[in-house]
């Protein structure tokens, strides 16, 4: 049988909540698949659809944007811009024929180290039927 | 150019060690072009580990650092010193966080070790093109704003001014004093009131180091954090209070009588007028709105009357600007508004008073001058029913939360009842009793046993007037009965409210409000009387319901807080904030309106920044069109970079 296919997959946590979520995650020692690397960044305000598309062109099979819940945000309403961009990202995504699957935007507290590993469970679950992510990624 | 990056692997004991193959993470690293130097050891974090990092850095002339450990959060600083120790800008040194986002949460160690290696190289990719770079430094305006004179504010300007810093104190209201001016005595000890106020208030009109302005409001608040602008409004009294010598001759003419706030209702006040015989400052205000006009021709009888000159009527409402650094919020409470609470007879009965009120009849300088008179009409009343948590602990209706101060002053309100009238009876509908505080279960006990006071546990459903009686219908849940009481009056221990307009405040001053619309906290436990501003601190009940002990404490703390900043020629700020390319901004303007902090203006048709305003979230960053906006320390070019080093072969 040929190894079974594992997704990579790039998350931009937010240093405030989600970054902080994933910490609390590793402290309660719960487990999730290692398929995913974080890269913090200061707020999900700051995460341009560049980035997201730079990683399915660098060959991520999906991308996980996680930042403060809204209304939460350390700085204000960075994530209501994040979740406003988010959704336009998300129409783009369906329109170039990308499986919306592929992306994903998630709320994670400094709390919730559960919900971060139950969404990097199912994120990676969701991706495996889709196989490698081939239409963006550019060969180096 | 290349950089000469050294990595430092920690193994953490087993914590990382166990799980990561922490030599090959080192190995590995050894093989990017930036870096100089890697090695793995026990425990980075301990004197022989930060001594290793430092004379790596001597002896491998490196000039950035990457440390894979822990979260940043735990060790960044520590590194980050280690990194200056070793003679190195401490922004040259960046976290790979491999044990909480890597170690301990994966099992399969050939993978975690692969995953440790992106998190690195990625970290690497971040490192090599940091700018070093200092603290910002701010000067600071050493004075500080007391917004609101009640028992919090007076309190927190004191200490700030004891403390040797000139402070503004901005009362709205013609006087300081606040609600706790208004009460007779106070629980557990039952000290007049205002005995124990006045001199405070006084102290705080004689202060050399405190500028009063009553009958003023802060209409704005610009600046930041050491380097606030405040706009206030004077309003004009018409009375110059230098000149006035409290004669009464103005008042004794004036043919206009209203509703003494004061007093809450249960007596009439003229159009000019003082609001209580210690108010300071010691003077009359000629309430506009009341007043007839200002014309002679309209009245002018207190203008006529005046001997020493003192009534002007064309004084002029005045804008006064101040500078201060830090700024102490103290706005303070008032009763749940009596239309909420028509079921209750309240507004409706003169005989159903509110707690403060009752406070006033109470008063040896009150309405009846101490005695306990019905207002209706005017005998002593023989059956009095108190009833607490109106308002409070109602989610369905009222408020969620429970206001702290009702069981206590119902308790004290009693026993006061009946030292004045010692033949009548004293009723509490009540929930629980809640006496949490020091002596504060004593009282309730000294109440019940020794004052005879009935405590029936159980709401009230109803209240009407009938026969010149006010029947109250409720329920002793403990004796499993219903109750009829003929009460001549009823005392309403209604909701404690943020103070009105307090909403509308909030918005102009850009601090947040809890569900309730209280003041919102920094955090709750940790940091109870800053807010998310920096520079602006909280006391007294415009945060949440508290007693005096508790205004006072929190007010002391306030003004601690404030000091920390007025005590200081600088303030040190984060260099990571947003940097402009002027060649590729087009002046567009999308990331002024975007800025969660106004940090962004436009100047010269090109997009400023305002270093101490921004706080580094990179909104800007993500909505610039031209890529002419960027957080420094983590650009756009470097996150690219950090996803083809955490996306991997």
């Amino acid at each position: 049988m040929a190894e079974e296919f594992e997704p990579k997959i790039i998350a931009f946590l937010c240093k405030w909540c989600s970054s902080a979520g994933s910490d609390l995650a590793g402290v309660s020692r719960m487990k999730y698949p290692p398929n995913v690397v974080p890269i913090t960044v200061m707020c999900s305000g700051s995460v341009s659809p560049l980035y997201i598309f730079n990683a399915f062109q660098k060959g991520a099979d999906g991308v996980l944007v996680s930042g403060c819940h809204p209304g939460d945000c350390h700085y204000i309403k960075g994530n209501f811009y994040a979740r406003r961009r988010i959704a336009l990202v998300k129409e783009l995504i369906e329109y170039i024929g990308l499986e919306p699957q592929r992306f994903k935007m998630s709320w994670v507290s400094a709390a919730e180290g559960k919900k971060y590993t139950k969404i990097i469970q199912d994120f990676v679950q969701e991706l495996k039927p889709l196989g490698p992510q081939k239409k963006l990624r550019r060969e180096k | 150019m290349k950089k000469r990056t050294g990595v430092f692997v920690c193994h953490c004991g087993i914590n990382i060690a166990g799980t990561v193959d922490v030599k090959n993470v080192a190995e590995e690293l050894m093989k990017h072009s930036d870096v100089t130097h890697s090695e793995d050891y026990v425990y980075m974090c301990s004197d022989p580990g930060q001594k290793l990092i430092e004379n790596s850095i001597k002896e491998h002339n490196l000039d950035s650092v990457v440390v894979a450990c822990c979260s940043p959060n735990l060790h960044e600083t520590t590194f980050r010193n280690c990194a200056k120790a070793g003679g190195i800008n401490e922004f040259q040194c960046e976290i790979a966080n491999i044990r909480e986002q890597c170690s301990w949460v994966h099992k399969d160690k050939l993978k975690a070790t692969e995953k440790a290696i992106k998190i690195t190289r990625s970290t690497v990719e971040h490192v090599v093109k940091n700018k070093s770079l200092e603290p910002i430094s701010i000067p600071v305006t050493r004075r500080g704003l007391v917004i609101g004179g009640g028992i919090a504010g007076i309190q927190a300007a004191l200490d700030m001014a004891n403390s040797g810093y000139e402070v503004i104190l901005v009362e709205k209201s013609p006087s300081i004093g606040g609600h706790m001016i208004q009460l007779s005595e106070t629980f557990p000890t039952l000290d007049c009131s205002q005995c124990i106020l006045t001199p405070k208030m006084v102290d705080v009109s004689k202060h050399p180091k405190i500028k009063l302005l009553t009958y003023s409001e802060v209409q704005e608040i610009t600046g930041y954090v050491g380097n606030f602008k405040a706009k206030i409004l004077k309003k004009p009294t018409y009375v110059d209070p230098d000149k006035c010598t409290l004669c009464d001759k103005c008042v004794d003419v004036c043919p206009i009588v209203v509703p003494n706030e004061f007093d809450i209702g249960l007596t009439g006040r003229k159009a000019i007028y003082i609001p209580f015989p210690q108010a300071i400052p010691a003077t009359y205000t000629l309430d506009i709105v009341n007043c007839p006009g200002l014309l002679p021709i309209a009245c002018g009888k207190c203008i006529d009357v005046c001997e020493p000159g003192a009534i002007d009527y064309d004084m002029k409402p005045e804008i006064i600007e101040e500078e201060i650094g830090s700024i102490v919020l103290a706005t303070g409470y008032d009763l749940y508004d009596k239309e909420n609470m028509k079921e209750y007879g309240y507004g409706k009965y003169a005989d159903v008073l509110d707690g403060l009120q009752f406070e006033r009849l109470l008063s040896a300088s009150g309405p009846t001058m101490g005695e306990v008179l019905r207002p209706s009409d005017h005998k002593v009343p023989k059956e009095v029913v108190f009833i607490q948590c109106v308002g409070s602990r109602d989610p369905e209706l009222h408020c969620a939360y429970c206001s702290k101060i009702c069981c206590m002053y119902t308790a004290k309100h009693a026993m006061l009842y009946k030292h004045h009238v010692p033949d009548g009876q004293a009723y509490i509908f009540y929930i629980d009793i809640r006496s949490g505080g020091k002596d504060y279960e004593e009282f309730v006990q000294r109440a019940k046993e020794e004052d005879g006071v009935v405590y029936l546990r159980g709401k009230v459903s109803k209240i009407f007037e009938e026969n010149g009686k006010i029947t109250v219908w409720g329920a002793d849940t403990l004796a499993g009965k219903d109750i009829e009481i003929n009460a001549d009056m009823v005392v309403l221990a209604t909701a404690m409210r943020p103070t009105k307009g307090a909403e509308e405040f909030a918005k102009k001053l850009k601090v947040s409000l809890d569900k309730d619309g209280f003041l919102s906290e920094a955090h709750p436990k940790l940091r109870p009387v800053e807010s998310v501003t920096s520079g602006l601190f909280f006391a007294g009940a415009a945060q949440a319901p508290k007693d005096i002990p508790e205004a006072v404490a929190q007010a002391s703390g306030a003004a601690a807080k404030a000091i920390i900043i007025l005590s200081q020629d600088h303030l040190f700020h984060s260099p990571i904030v947003a940097e402009v390319s002027l060649n590729l901004c087009t002046g567009c303007g999308m990331c002024v309106d975007v800025c969660p902090y106004d940090a962004l203006s436009l100047k010269d048709n090109k997009a400023e920044v305002n270093e101490v305003l921004c706080e580094g979230c990179g909104t800007c960053s993500a909505t610039c069109l031209r890529a002419a906006i960027e957080v420094k320390n983590i650009t756009p070019g470097q996150i690219y970079e950090m996803i083809d080093a955490s996306v991997g072969g």
